[in-house]
């Protein structure tokens, strides 16, 4: 077993060598940024199905919420909007919207006063739709003053690291409500509803634009780490400002993956761990043992998505803008579960293995794809019939093919994953 | 009147033609998984893949010069359908079929239609290009209109040849669909299978075949529901995609693996989105003399914006999910 590691840690090693040489240093320095990122997301994913079993396919919207989290957190502050009445039509709408909530409350406390069955879900409905619009009745003209006098409400110009921080806060925040709703459902409803839930999410942080811009998207967001300009203002070549810049980057999301790991390890060995296998294998046998099988279940979906926020709020970061229309199913949630499949559901390093590795795939298709179909395009031509026609645009879908075929073929040649989960027997 | 009748082009005209979009797909999604036991998630994506089969075919007969009543996409449908069912039934023989003989719990088959999705999604792009086509770029698209003989109307009900053919159709399909599960030998065998998998199988019933057939319906069925659709709006690589969770929304609202449910549900989903999204202000004009003069109609009256259109698809099935999760009709369970 511990070969098997060697080796193909080794292999992935070898191939960001590889890399390296092939697509210069500033390249494979973006690229593993961005693949200790998604091995982050997918340690956060493995936390929620490789140790709780929990099927979720709204990491999308984790994602996005981080990155709306780093974005409101380190953006500089809008002036326009702090000196306009925007503020206060926001705390109008916030007091409109706790009035609705406590309607809402009441109408499901009604069967404490004697109102049960039909009337009290009458009731219920009624409160939800008068709240909706008390709500909306503020939030309309809150929006459109806030769109035409300051344009949006800007950031809070903090440290990037306390909008990583508030991206893992918000998302466990969200996580904490899609999991009271939907954790009680089977395993095939669970994920139809979380897919859902995030396209809710998706849908409003995309039309919400006096808070998130929306398609307008938000550029530039700062970053945590001195960036190539400040190099470049310190003397570095322009060449050379982008390697140290990315470097001090990746050193840092290094850091925080590799704290992350040992934290999770140290959780999965540890009696929680060995609770949460038991849940996830037999989740009526733990309940008969006393635990407590659907708080520890939101516990381990708020757990994972914290990480997913963070992994979000990083990328975000990263690219220097947040961009709401480039959130795709594709690209942030089924990219997650290929890693945590192909590396190994239920193991930390498969997670991270699968992290770096799908990654590299992903981002790697695009070139070999182009490089293939230029050959097959000389070699047609040189027999005398058409090239291939755009071949740049459609050598970046191949990547969305060959991560299909990956995953098909690994729940069918490898359904355990590359680094499967570890089950000592001695016990 | 007028305003009635424009109450009627914009939210019973579009609510019948999504709401028999939706109806299509989801019988095709519930009855996997009324057989299969998962929910298949690259239904979506077998809809556009037949799209872009009927469209393939419908350029062919273009090519050859012919001039038919009805659309070419319409036409070609048939010869669409048998190679989507080909294609369903290679897809399942390639990729699930192994996995259910080694006895995989449905969340893997559930994760391989996810990489089947991506895989249709990558070919589709690879061949078919990125941009939008349409059905309609050598012929017109018919569009039907009808004068109300009545006095101060001005407004004809209009709506187009292919929402009037996507209503047919499906009308077709579900009276058909009908008839085979209640009627034939067939049917009734995919009905007791997807009862119970395991009694069927021990009083007699062919399970390979039922399984075989049901590919050759969903299959079918996905490249008619495809086609309309992209003779309804337009043709592109995320047609389908996009509209894949109200699908499910939709079977999952009637009920998983019932397909009256299915049919139920989408023709709710259909609605609610048209009408959550209609402007009640227009529906209000008419009136506006008998109303007090401090009273102004507002300019728009919709309940969410219209940006928010798929959104009340998900809301309607999370509310679904919470307060009765079996769906309006008693739903299969796993």
């Amino acid at each position: 077993m511990t070969l098997r590691y060697v080796v193909l840690f080794g292999a992935l090693f070898a191939l960001i060598v590889g890399v390296g040489v092939l697509m210069g240093l500033p390249f494979t320095l973006r690229l593993l940024v961005e693949a200790f990122a998604f091995a982050l997301i997918a340690m956060g994913l493995n936390i929620q199905w490789g140790f709780g079993g929990l099927f979720n396919f709204g990491v999308l919207g984790m994602l996005m919420v981080g990155g709306f989290a780093v974005t409101f957190m380190s953006y500089p502050i809008n002036e326009a909007f702090w000196i306009s009445d925007g503020p206060i039509m926001l705390g109008q709408t916030l007091i409109a919207a706790a009035i609705g909530a406590v309607l809402i409350v009441l109408a499901h406390k009604a069967h404490r006063v004697g109102v049960t069955g039909k009337l009290r879900a009458a009731g219920i409905v009624l409160a939800w739709f008068v709240a909706y619009i008390i709500f909306r009745s503020q939030m309309d003209p809150a929006a459109s003053y806030i769109l035409s006098e300051a344009g949006w409400v800007g950031g809070l110009g903090l440290p990037v690291i306390l909008g990583w921080a508030l991206g893992g806060a918000l998302a466990a925040f969200i996580a904490f409500f899609v999991g009271k709703i939907s954790l009680g459902l089977r395993t095939d409803y669970l994920a139809i509803a979380t897919i859902g839930i995030a396209e809710i999410v998706r849908a409003t942080i995309r039309n919400t634009e006096w808070l998130t811009r929306g398609t307008l998207t938000v550029s530039p967001i700062p970053w945590p780490v001195p960036t190539p300009q400040a190099w470049q203002l310190w003397g570095a070549t322009t060449s050379d400002s982008f390697i140290y810049a990315r470097a001090g980057y990746l050193a840092l999301v290094v850091a925080l993956v590799i704290v992350a790991l040992f934290l999770i390890h140290r959780a999965y060995l540890s009696p929680w761990g060995r609770m949460m296998r038991a849940i996830r294998d037999n989740h009526i046998a733990a309940g008969s043992m006393g635990k407590d099988v659907k708080a520890r279940q939101l516990e381990i979906f708020v757990f994972g998505s914290v990480l997913m926020g963070i992994g979000g709020a990083i990328l975000v970061s990263f690219g220097s803008i947040y961009d709401p229309s480039s959130y795709q199913p594709i690209n942030h949630t089924f990219i997650v579960w290929v890693m945590l499949i192909v590396g190994g559901a239920g193991n930390n390093f498969g997670a991270l293995f699968g992290g770096l590795f799908i990654y590299m795939v992903w981002l790697l298709s695009e070139p070999l794809a182009q490089a293939l179909f230029a050959t097959v395009s000389n070699w047609s031509v040189s027999m005398g019939w058409h090239a291939i026609p755009d071949i740049n645009a459609r050598s970046v879908q191949m990547r969305v093919f060959v991560l299909g075929l990956i995953i098909t073929l690994a729940l069918r040649y490898a359904p355990r994953g590359l680094l499967p989960e570890f089950i000592r027997r001695d016990q | 009147m007028n305003d009635f009748i424009f109450f009627f082009n914009q939210v019973v005209v579009n609510g019948i033609s999504l709401g028999s979009v939706y109806a299509l797909g989801a019988v095709g999604v519930t009855l996997i998984f009324g057989i299969l036991r998962f929910a298949h998630f690259a239904h979506g994506d077998m809809m556009t893949m037949g799209a872009y089969i009927a469209f393939v075919l419908a350029s062919l007969v273009a090519g050859l010069g012919l001039t038919l009543p009805l659309p070419t996409g319409f036409v070609v449908l048939p010869f669409a359908m048998v190679i989507a069912t080909l294609i369903a039934l290679g897809i399942d023989k390639g990729f699930y079929a192994p996995l259910r003989a080694r006895g995989a719990r449905p969340v893997t088959l559930l994760i391989a239609s996810i990489g089947v999705t991506m895989m249709i999604q990558g070919l589709v792009r690879l061949f078919g290009g990125v941009q939008t086509r349409s059905f309609f770029e050598t012929e017109p698209k018919g569009l039907i209109r009808i004068e109300l003989p009545f006095e101060g109307v001005t407004r004809p009900i209009s709506f187009t040849e292919p929402q009037l053919l996507l209503v047919i159709v499906t009308a077709i399909a579900v009276f058909a669909l009908h008839f085979f599960l209640t009627r034939s030998r067939l049917g009734k065998a995919m009905r007791a299978m997807a009862d119970n998998a395991d009694l069927a199988k021990v009083s007699g019933i062919n399970t390979a075949l039922v399984i075989r057939v049901t590919w050759i319906i969903a299959g079918s069925l996905a490249c008619l529901a495809g086609t309309m659709l992209a003779l309804d709006v337009s043709l592109q690589p995320a047609l389908a995609f996009n509209i894949v969770l109200p699908i499910f929304a939709a079977a999952i609202v009637g009920g998983l693996g019932q397909s009256y449910g299915a049919i139920a549900g989408g023709f709710l989903l259909g609605f609610a989105e048209t009408l959550a999204v209609f402007n009640w202000a227009v529906l209000l004009r008419p009136f506006r003399d008998s109303f007090p003069d401090w009273f102004e109609i507002p300019a728009n009256l919709a309940l969410v914006q219209s940006e928010y259109k798929l959104t009340v698809a998900f809301v309607i099935l999370v509310v679904v999910l919470l307060v009765r999760p079996t769906g309006i009709f008693k739903g299969a369970s796993s």
